[in-house]
């Protein structure tokens, strides 16, 4: 149960309408315990003298009594599942407040379908204990003493007798538990397995198809489902015995009232109707019992998702505003330096980035070349804090990026990435992400430098038109354009494009260069690039390798350096030489 | 935020007797459980009403009449019904059980095979993650109808036939009287079924909408962060949070009035049997034992209509995902094979484009008329601006897409007159989106193909120059590669696409702008692993940098979906034309317009 303490604040929150609640349960209780005694009074009656009018009475007696527990039956609904509702809302928005905060590292390696798994059916287990779970265990355990306590007032004796299986019930319960604990957790971790390998499938369904690896996958999927039936059936093995078990005990329980109180009935020390009423007890006990077993079951998935859900919540945010953060801080001219700046993505791994020392002045443009894996993507990921440095430190304008306020620092930069991501919207809202409102005349601007307006105008619906999940309507040049609009439109102090231009064609990549040649004015500007003729007019150049500076300077120093870039530019232009003669 | 109304927001009925009887059709190799689970289920049914008989007889015959031995008989036989009935009840649970996880184990995997049929124009239309939920959430959801559901199904029902039998033999104008409440029962089932299912389809509708809210912001989740939305799309996702809590929350008054209702018209049954049957016993017509085995009965009569609206859950959860799995599972869009393939052993690469014509969608034509013919070993570059179709030629050659018309040719047979899996398989194909799975090194090279050994995956990464930062990594070959391949670079993966492709020694080469994203360096690498291994393969590629295709033996300039010139490279260059333009742009810092 420790990790569903992470509730507490959340019950708290809720303490009146669970107050109430309770409350319901107690007096639904106390009336619905009490049908049985009427019943027991008619039959004793019965066996006596009775009349037309003490049956009546009776018989109202049982209906009215059914009907005011009734009502409070519906309050009790309308409490505590509600506020199960409610809580389930509060801990989704947690979670999600949460998750949106946890480093892009945390995202590397954490699949979207594991995620997805613990915002829906760990939530949803978790739920189901706060409502059901806790509604039937206070339910249960009110009933039981209040039964018990009715039992005990009409044959102590017999109570005890018949009651005698129960502490072997207990003890059931809480080896079964246990057991049930260990190989549900085995099941989800399968189920998770399953979803990600079915997940991975359809991503990668294209080179699948080229390969023809299908039989290979179906028999893979055959075989995690085969895993996954056989952890459910191990289960079951276990989970199978709860019920008959609480029928046999239950049962017994009647059996000795019947054994014995008949015995009594016959010596005449009890009445035919008390033992009825001993039968009607336990005949309600049995099914608080079942549900006392499904209870627990709830608890336990419950535990088991709240335990994961609590390792999230417990991930680090990492990338945060702190208390250095000098929130007096709120714009930025964007001078970007780096100071003995190392990064690697995990402490098993080497460094992706090596001690890097730069400065980049504000309202200059930067290129960045370097081989495949030379650490270019990481180094402009560490501008926005998409990443931390693991050693050194950024600065912008002279600060360290850790005390610019995250807010501010994210809205001067605009970063092009790579790999372009589009939500399922409207094109304008796509591309006003960034905005507070959606303003189409920056829209139409933007688009232009990006020469994404041309696209769009040749869409049914242009600037309404929506894009399916991931962009699937568009071509992979215009989702990059569409992201290059997308950053331009928040006005960024510092534009960051990486190789943002790798699925356009060259004809477009022109325009759109010589189109931001004039954003770019008093902008600081970085570009990733593998061609001299987008970088060579850069105010400064660097050539990564290995995660270090190689070469860094403008293209003519560099190629008066003769090292690397030197290299790539001859290379490129031998080739275009050797044409050219042709 | 816009949301996809498509098929996880249609709801059927709880019922759907076509959709049932299909739902059985799974069931059928499993006859033999079912037909046990029903008989032993009518067993076990009549043993818990048979407890109230003899509880009767213990009343009426031993407790009146003093007879202490009779009783303790009788307690023995109760002990022997309920020492049985749990036993049986353990082995009926397991076995449901099992029928349940091999039913879904059946439907999920013919489901999966299906998937894998389907042709990319479906990938390309359908989210991932819908298809996710139809092979996992939506086939787990059919787990309990199929375990516990249908028998239970049958178990309620015997148990009120053995009930109404039991009562009728016992007294029959006291059985007519308890349940003359059944009416009122009843109408309030159905009015209960009516409002829980409208509701119920305002949650699934609402809890649609935050999955796929929550599914597409975890993947885009950096554009967030750079954007700096995050208190925003807090406030997005509060609200799609919200319409969920409500359409639960309004759910919750038809349990909240339901419950309730159905023990008041039990209560009023006991009452009704205790008014009448009271009167009937001071009259001497029946006995107390009578009354107690009725009360006794009324509560168990009423257990399994109390359960009802679980199992209507289960029920409606059940036809709502079957009526989603079957739908994908007549989802017919494939790409047909023929009906009798003609054998492809062995193939020398001749390709040949006829008069081909190929739209996405409906007229829209990507490629019009064109023709062209591809020599065994030939090296052929397509180039072209965005959009001139060049991708759409690499996708019907390796029927990703079937052509509207036209013929396209294969060494003179026509590709729809094969296997396409045979096709394929001697048609390697590097993608411009490189997809890495999850596993290793060696695995995505691989492909985890059996026939292709270490030692040539070592020499296809060789090849292509991957193999330095391959042997650079902690593990090597058996480095894990993450979903995704999230710990490499895109040029890296990008080698490894290579490395696989040629790990297939294909007959047919083909590269979609595989190269665009490769600095330059490496690109004269691959270029001479390229060059040595096109030697006798016939090759198409399509790449935005001219460089890469200096070496073709001829290159096609598609424009508009339409082959403009072709040629090789000198004898473009001279044509002045298109080619000419493209070439131009790209190493000097000219600018000419393309119409």
């Amino acid at each position: 149960m420790k990790n569903l303490k992470t509730l507490k604040k959340y019950f708290v929150r809720y303490k009146t309408k669970i107050f109430l609640g309770i409350l319901f349960i107690l007096l639904s209780n106390l009336l619905s315990t009490y049908i049985p005694l009427v019943i027991r009074d008619a039959i004793n009656l019965l066996q006596t003298k009775i009349t037309q009018s003490d049956l009546i009475r009776l018989s109202l007696m049982i209906v009215a009594l059914s009907l005011v527990a009734g009502v409070f039956r519906f309050l009790i609904r309308q409490t505590i599942i509600v506020v199960s509702r409610e809580i389930e809302y509060d801990l989704r928005q947690d979670f999600w407040q949460h998750i949106q905060l946890l480093p892009t590292k945390y995202f590397q390696n954490t699949s979207t379908g594991n995620l997805m798994a613990h915002a829906t059916s760990d939530i949803n287990a978790v739920r189901m204990f706060i409502g059901p779970a806790v509604m039937y265990s206070i339910d249960t355990i009110i009933r039981f003493v209040l039964v018990i306590y009715m039992m005990l007032s009409i044959s102590p004796a017999i109570t005890l007798y018949s009651l005698s299986p129960l502490p072997i019930l207990s003890f059931l319960v809480y080896y079964v538990g246990k057991k049930v604990h260990v190989r549900f957790t085995a099941i989800q971790e399968k189920f998770a397995e399953l979803t990600t390998k079915a997940q991975e499938n359809y991503s990668g369904i294209r080179v699948i198809k080229s390969y023809v690896r299908e039989t290979q996958e179906i028999e893979d999927f055959k075989k995690l489902s085969n895993e996954y039936l056989h952890k459910n059936m191990h289960l079951i093995k276990v989970q199978a015995l709860f019920q008959p078990t609480l029928f046999m005990i239950t049962g017994i329980s009647v059996i000795v009232v019947i054994w014995i109180g008949g015995g009594s009935v016959i010596s005449g020390k009890l009445m035919l109707g008390d033992m009825t009423a001993l039968i009607i007890y336990l005949g309600i006990l049995i099914w608080p019992m079942i549900a006392f077993g499904w209870v627990i079951n709830i608890i336990q998935q419950a535990e088991a998702s709240m335990k994961r859900l609590n390792k999230i919540f417990n991930e680090e945010y990492e990338i945060t505003d702190t208390e250095v953060t000098d929130k007096k801080i709120e714009s930025l001219k964007g001078e970007i330096e780096f100071r003995n700046a190392s990064f690697k993505y995990n402490e098993n791994f080497s460094n992706v980035l090596n001690k890097i020392n730069l400065k980049i002045s504000a309202g200059s443009t930067f290129a960045i070349m370097g081989l495949t894996g030379s650490g270019k993507s990481t180094f402009v990921s560490l501008i926005p804090r998409l990443y931390d440095v693991t050693d050194g430190e950024i600065l912008i304008d002279g600060i360290n990026i850790k005390k610019i306020p995250l807010s501010v620092l994210r809205k001067s930069v605009g970063f092009v990435q790579q790999e372009s991501f589009l939500f399922s919207d409207t094109i304008t809202n796509n591309l006003c992400y960034g905005l507070n409102e959606v303003d189409i005349n920056k829209v139409y601007q933007a688009a232009a430098i990006a020469q994404f307006d041309k696209d769009v105008r040749d869409f049914p619906l242009k600037y309404d038109t929506i894009l399916g999940e991931r962009g699937i309507t568009l071509s992979g040049g215009q989702k990059q354009r569409a992201s290059l609009t997308r950053a331009l439109i928040i006005d960024p102090q510092i534009l960051i494009l990486d190789d943002s231009f790798s699925a356009i064609d060259t004809n477009t990549e022109e325009e759109i260069l010589k189109n931001l040649k004039s954003f770019m004015k008093n902008r600081t500007s970085i570009i990733i690039s593998h061609r001299i003729s987008t970088v060579k007019e850069a105010d400064q150049i660097i050539l990564f390798d290995k995660g270090t500076i190689a070469e860094k300077g403008t293209h003519e120093e560099l190629i008066a350096l003769g090292g690397k870039y030197a290299n790539i530019n001859q290379k490129q232009l031998l080739e275009k030489e050797i044409e050219e003669f042709n | 935020m816009a949301v996809d109304k498509q098929d996880d927001e249609v709801l059927g009925k709880a019922y759907d007797a076509k959709l049932m009887k299909r739902l059985l059709q799974y069931i059928k190799p499993y006859k033999k459980y079912v037909v046990i689970a029903i008989l032993l289920n009518i067993v076990v049914a009549a043993l818990g009403p048979v407890r109230p008989y003899l509880t009767k007889i213990a009343i009426d015959v031993n407790i009146a009449n003093k007879d202490y031995h009779g009783l303790f008989i009788i307690t023995l036989i109760l002990f022997g019904t309920l020492l049985f009935q749990s036993v049986i009840q353990y082995f009926l649970t397991y076995y449901t059980n099992y029928l349940g996880q091999k039913t879904i184990y059946d439907l999920r995997t013919q489901l999966f095979a299906h998937t894998q049929k389907l042709a990319t124009k479906f990938f390309d239309k359908t989210p991932i993650g819908r298809t996710v939920t139809r092979v996992t959430n939506d086939i787990e959801s059919l787990n309990e109808l199929f375990s516990s559901g249908i028998v239970m199904v049958f178990s309620d029902i015997f148990i009120i036939f053995w009930i109404l039998g039991f009562m009728l033999f016992i007294d029959i104008p006291l059985t007519l009287v308890t349940l003359s409440v059944l009416p009122a029962l009843f109408y309030g089932t159905f009015l209960f079924r009516k409002k829980v299912r409208e509701s119920y389809r305002d949650v699934r509708l609402h809890l649609a909408r935050l999955n796929t809210f929550m599914q597409e912001h975890i993947t885009g989740i950096s554009v967030v962060k750079i954007f700096n939305k995050e208190k925003n799309e807090l406030k997005n996702f509060s609200k799609v949070n919200n319409d969920h809590k409500k359409a639960n929350v309004d759910s919750i008054f038809y349990y909240a009035v339901f419950f309730p209702t159905v023990e008041l018209l039990s209560s009023i049954a006991i009452a009704l049997i205790i008014w009448y049957g009271g009167g009937e016993t001071i009259q001497g017509y029946i006995t107390l034992g009578t009354l107690l085995a009725f009360i006794q009965y009324t509560e168990m009569f009423f257990r399994p209509i109390r359960d009802l609206s679980e199992k209507y859950n289960i029920m409606q959860t059940a036809m709502a995902s079957s009526e989603r799995i079957f739908k994908l599972l007549d989802n017919e869009t494939i790409i047909p094979n023929p009906k009798n393939p003609l054998p492809v052993e062995k193939i020398k690469g001749e390709i040949e484009f006829k008069n081909v014509w190929f739209a996405y969608n409906q007229e829209d034509y990507v490629l019009k008329n064109i023709s062209f013919k591809v020599k065994p070993g030939e090296s052929i570059a397509i180039v072209g601006a965005t959009g001139a179709g060049k991708s759409s030629v690499l996708n019907i050659l390796t029927r990703f897409y079937d052509i509207n018309q036209g013929e396209v040719f294969v060494d003179g047979f026509n590709i729809r007159s094969v296997d396409k899996s045979s096709l394929r398989k001697h048609i390697s194909i590097v993608l411009q989106d490189v997809f890495l799975f999850s596993g290793t090194i060696k695995s995505n090279i691989g492909m985890n193909n059996p026939d292709i050994t270490d030692e040539e995956i070592r020499r296809a990464a060789e090849l292509v120059g991957a193999d330095k930062f391959i042997s650079n990594l902690p593990k090597g070959y058996d480095e894990e590669v993450k979903e995704r391949g999230a710990t490499l670079s895109v040029g890296q993966k990008q080698l490894i696409s290579f490395a696989r492709a040629i790990a297939y020694n294909p007959q047919i080469l083909i590269l979609d702008e595989a190269t665009s994203s490769i600095d330059t360096e490496s690109e004269v690498l691959i270029q001479n692993a390229i060059e040595k291994l096109l030697k006798g393969r016939t090759s198409i590629v399509v790449a935005h940098r001219l460089s890469t295709i200096q070496n073709a033996d001829r290159i096609i300039v598609m424009h508009k979906g339409e082959i403009k010139e072709s040629g090789n490279h000198q004898e473009l260059l001279s044509k002045k034309g298109i080619y000419f333009k493209l070439y131009q742009l790209q190493y000097k810092d000219q600018e000419i317009k393309i119409n």
